[in-house]
């Protein structure tokens, strides 16, 4: 083996523990929270994983045939980025809302959760790789072959009967084994591995335009030199789009293949999607990255013109890059041109074969053996070395397939011809995805018979004829159709000719797949689950903009089965009598509940069975979780204990709050017995020194004026002497007021007559009324009127009567009147007076502690204490009567008093 | 020229004993048994001092005092609170309200004629 293959093959070794290196301290660094890749710029190289061994070699390739007709792969991403950035960006909402790991499991959620859908879409990943895969084996073998060729040492390799091709795809396989299957999680970002492949897109980038710049500057004497030479040399045509021998219909057949593999193939969906940190970064990636790819482009021309130029052939296009510094004896530029298709080759295998190979296992494999339940796996506790063997045998697998594949076809096809096989294959995916995340009507059975027509029409129109290329099935096969059958001719399905073979396969199979997936989802009824989970998918934006993804879109139905199953029918029943009125409709089962409806929905559970379960519940009833019968009875044991617990803790609740409510109360009464009792001291305390003012006054103004007339002094001795007596008046009052309250009043309770107690009462007060010439007119019956009393109190209390209305009488003409009178049960003492009365207002209040009716009586303040009433009060209610003011006959007021009869009495019983 | 004094309370005893008390003590006494009445009073020529009881029908002493104090007319005119209500709270209220001496009933007949001279600075 000569120098440059040998520095080849050290160089690449190098190169490659590099790439692991730096996956490993990415990685580290992701552990720390500390993200390398955490930005656009990273985000943009990573997307640079697009360009391939095919951009590398292959576009090269194509322009030598060509010219622009290069063009396609890269103006496809670009409009992409340029156009469709929001649909992207709605990708990227609905894969991080939902956990998204693959594209595979990206096209599952969204039709039900289904793994049909899953399985199908990873094989046709696979299959459709396969052929992407050989690509980057060609062109590394071929790369390797053509720095062997130049050494002359071609015979050592074949001495030892290797096979380039098959050294490197066991080498790819076991760096992608070693570098892709370090973790189990395929949820996890693989930042180590975006940082290599970031760290790729550089190399291959700055190694191409070395390359392109050696061409340009180094064998030609720079653009212009280089053109001028090309249309000497009758390659003219390569600048144009007449030599791209492509039609308008190519054109925009092959943008579109391009522009959708930038997302869907694989790794592309990889890198853009699930690798993605931050939304956010999708902003800048879309003018960076266009950017990128018009970068790398730049000398895609002048390398193919230049290799033209100088006697290269179209056939060995391809190899150029690595050619021509070859040729011209720059061997370490040579070497610098292989270590950018080597990268650009590793990028895309890494990438590819960890989606494809976590594709493989989580969506295919690990399914089917997890439901044969011989294996028992559903109860090992631990799968994760299945699960890594499974992945690792996926990406042998995908190598693998890509090494058959190469040899059985892609020998005998250029780079980008394989390239468009995967592309075209990969593009079956749009139809499910596109219409998945813009029409809720997109069903799983349409998504499937799309899915499976559009594989099976690209199988037929493009990779059929691909063996047939390589000779492996007979020519009159595509010549002139299966059986002779002109119509069923693969590259001119039903006589669609003069087309591109790859945009007749992507016209058709794109045709079919569309069309069946609304046919058939039309046609079918796609389950609850389904109608779910398309909701979710197709109104991510607004599902995630209100806090409850289902608001306004779960079915009416469902939440019907909700509330019954937790409820109980006729409590169910009624809500929905109730949602019927209020709509003037009964409610159709399939109809969509709006947010009020949702909301009374949960509200009514949320009684049952607590506003943490309802939601629980409605939520995963409406993502469509079934709730099996085992959680069921689980939830509503936990929620009956803590209904029991929560009824308790009411309960106790309850009763404090009732202690504390009578405490309160009693502190309130006790705060205002507390004021009223202040008050009280207050005004006896002004009471007792109003009329000790007055003595103190007199006695000392008769101490020191001995000079003072007889009369004077006899004046004021008279004052001394009668505020003495309403000084002790008032001792009496207030000590008896406060032995009645107390209850320390020393009651003598026995039969009386209630006449025999009028009389003496009004002969005591006779003295008083003579004063005031009073006239008294006193009616009592002769027979008694037998009652239980204190009879003393009660004379007490007349008193107080005659007196208090023969203070308020006019002076003269002063009429008092009492009369006994028998009523109903009791009998009826009134005392009336022709005074000025006593306003209905304060008919309550003079019963109050000193209260002391005012009123312009001859500018004379009452002389009474203010207590008497309140202490007659007392006594009569203490006997069972009554005490209140009423107008009187007379004109003034009357006070009247009951007391029940005695039944007992002997009078009576006579 | 005998200085006035407007007695107002309304207990005719502890009125009776004030005129008497003042007239003795040479001032010239005015009589008034309600706030009303002594606002009255004040509305021809404001008194020098006035004696004023706080306990009384319709507007109490303390009102008494605050209408007084409002208007600047009857600035000179000397307040001396006289109440059987003790408390310090209450004594502390009439003297922001502009009164100028608080007394409590009973008083000692001397040692009120005493501060009522020297508060309007005779003897």
């Amino acid at each position: 083996m000569g120098a440059l293959a040998t520095a080849a093959v050290l160089v690449s070794l190098l190169y490659l523990g590099l790439l692991f290196a730096l996956a490993s301290w990415g990685d580290r660094r992701a552990e720390r929270g500390r993200s390398v890749i955490a930005n656009p710029y990273v985000y943009t190289l990573s997307l640079a994983v697009y360009c391939t061994a095919w951009t590398y070699f292959g576009s090269v390739g194509v322009a030598a045939a060509q010219g622009v007709g290069f063009l396609p792969v890269y103006l496809g991403p670009t409009l992409l980025a340029f156009l469709f950035v929001g649909f992207v960006r709605k990708i990227l909402v609905i894969a991080k809302a939902y956990g998204i790991t693959s594209i595979a499991d990206f096209a599952s959620a969204r039709y039900g959760k289904s793994g049909t859908v899953a399985g199908l879409v990873t094989i046709v990943a696979l299959v459709g790789s396969i052929p992407y895969i050989s690509l980057q084996l060609k062109a590394v073998a071929t790369g390797i072959g053509l720095l062997i060729a130049h050494d002359g040492s071609g015979a050592v390799l074949s001495g030892l009967g290797a096979d380039t091709a098959l050294i490197v795809t066991l080498l790819l396989a076991a760096f992608s084994i070693l570098f892709g299957t370090r973790h189990i999680d395929a949820t996890e970002h693989h930042q180590g591995m975006v940082l290599a492949i970031a760290f790729e897109s550089i190399v291959k980038l700055v190694c191409f335009l070395a390359v392109g710049v050696f061409v340009t500057w180094g064998l030609f004497g720079g653009p212009f030199d280089l053109l001028d030479r090309a249309r000497e040399a009758g390659l003219g045509d390569r600048l144009g789009f007449a030599g791209t021998r492509l039609t308008a219909a190519d054109w925009f057949v092959l943008t579109l293949l391009s522009g959708l593999a930038a997302l869907l193939l694989p790794r592309q969906f990889q890198v853009v999607v699930i690798e993605n940190l931050e939304i956010g970064h999708v902003k800048r990636a879309s003018w960076l990255f266009p950017l990128y790819l018009l970068v790398i482009n730049l000398f895609v021309l002048p390398i193919a013109l230049g290799g033209l130029i100088l006697g290269g052939s179209t056939r060995e296009a391809d190899s150029f890059v690595l050619a021509l510094p070859l040729v011209h004896g720059q061997g370490w530029l040579a070497l610098l041109a292989f270590l950018g298709g080597l990268s650009a080759a590793t990028a895309m295998v890494i990438v590819e074969t960890v989606a494809v190979s976590t594709m493989i296992s989580n969506d295919l494999v690990m399914p089917i053996l997890l439901r044969v339940g011989a294996l028992g796996l559903a109860n090992k506790p631990d799968l994760t070395r299945l699960i890594l063997g499974v992945r690792r045998a996926g990406i042998l697998l995908a190598l693998l397939g890509g090494y058959l594949f190469f040899h059985g076809v892609g020998e005998a096809m250029g780079l980008v011809s394989i390239g468009y096989i995967a592309f075209a294959g990969v593009a079956q995916f749009a139809p499910l995805l596109v219409l998945g995340i813009a029409w809720k009507g997109a069903n799983r059975n349409g998504a499937v018979a799309g899915l499976l027509a559009g594989f099976l029409v690209w199988l037929y129109t493009l990779v059929l004829p691909s063996f047939v290329t390589a000779g492996m099935l007979p020519g009159s096969l595509v010549a002139e159709g299966p059986f002779g059958f002109d119509l069923l001719r693969p590259t001119a399905l039903f006589g669609l000719s003069g087309l591109n073979p790859v945009s007749h396969c992507a016209i058709w199979s794109l045709a079919v797949n569309t069309g069946l997936l609304v046919l058939v989802s039309l046609l079918t009824r796609p389950s609850d689950l389904e109608r779910l989970q398309a909701i979710l998918f197709v109104d991510v934006e607004q599902s995630r903009r209100t806090p409850r993804l289902w608001r306004g879109e779960a079915r009416a139905g469902a939440l019907q089965e909700l509330l019954v199953r937790f409820l109980g029918r006729p409590a169910a029943d009624a809500v929905w009598r109730t949602e019927a009125a209020r709509r003037g409709r009964p409610l159709e089962p399939d109809e969509a509940a709006d947010a009020g409806l949702v909301e009374r929905a949960e509200r009514q559970l949320a009684r049952a069975i607590g506003a943490a379960s309802a939601r629980a519940v409605i939520a995963s009833a409406v993502r469509g979780e079934t709730v099996g019968p085992d959680a069921l009875m689980e939830i509503l044991d936990e929620t009956q204990k803590v209904l029991e617990y929560s009824r308790r803790l009411e309960q106790k609740s309850n009763e404090l709050e009732a202690a504390t409510a009578e405490l309160r109360r009693a502190n309130e009464r006790l705060q205002e017995l507390d004021r009223l009792k202040d008050d009280f001291l207050a005004t006896v305390s002004h009471e007792l020194r109003t009329p000790l003012t007055s003595i103190r006054s007199f006695s000392e103004i008769l101490l020191d004026n001995p000079d003072l007339d007889a009369e004077e002094r006899a004046h004021f001795l008279r004052i001394i002497t009668s505020e003495s007596e309403r000084l002790t008046r008032l001792i009496n009052d207030v000590l008896d007021l406060s032995k009645i309250e107390s209850g320390r009043m020393d009651w003598q309770v026995a039969p009386a007559d209630l006449g025999e107690i009028v009389r003496a009462a009004v002969r005591a007060a006779e003295g008083i009324l003579t004063e005031r010439a009073v006239a008294l007119e006193v009616a009592i019956p002769a027979e008694p009127a037998p009652v239980v009393c204190d009879r003393d109190r009660v004379v007490q209390v007349v008193l107080n009567l005659l007196s208090n209305a023969s203070k308020f009488v006019p002076k003269p003409g002063g009429r008092v009147r009492i009369e006994l009178l028998r009523k109903d049960g009791v009998f009826e003492v009134r005392v009336e007076d022709n005074g000025p009365g006593v306003p209905p207002a304060q008919r309550e209040v003079v019963f109050e502690k000193f209260h002391q009716l005012t009123g312009d009586l001859n500018t004379q303040k009452p002389t009474g204490t203010g207590l008497g009433l309140t202490i007659s009060r007392q006594i009569v209610e203490r006997f069972g009567g009554r005490i209140w003011v009423e107008d009187s006959n007379l004109g003034g007021a009357a006070l009247c008093f009951t007391l029940p009869i005695d039944e007992a009495a002997p009078a009576l019983a006579a | 020229m005998a200085k006035r004094v407007l007695v107002v309370d309304d207990e005719p005893n502890i009125v009776l004993s004030l005129e008497f008390l003042m007239r003795r003590a040479g001032f010239e006494v005015q009589v008034a048994r309600s706030g009303g009445e002594a606002l009255k009073a004040l509305e021809g020529e404001p008194p020098d001092l006035m004696l004023l009881d706080v306990m009384m029908p319709e507007f109490d002493g303390y009102e008494v005092c605050e209408r007084i104090r409002a208007r600047p007319d009857w600035n000179k005119t000397k307040i001396v609170m006289l109440t059987a209500r003790g408390r310090e709270a209450e004594r502390e209220r009439g003297l922001a309200l502009g009164a100028d001496a608080y007394v409590t009933k009973p008083f000692s007949t001397r040692d009120l004629v005493d501060q009522v001279k020297r508060m309007l600075e005779v003897g």
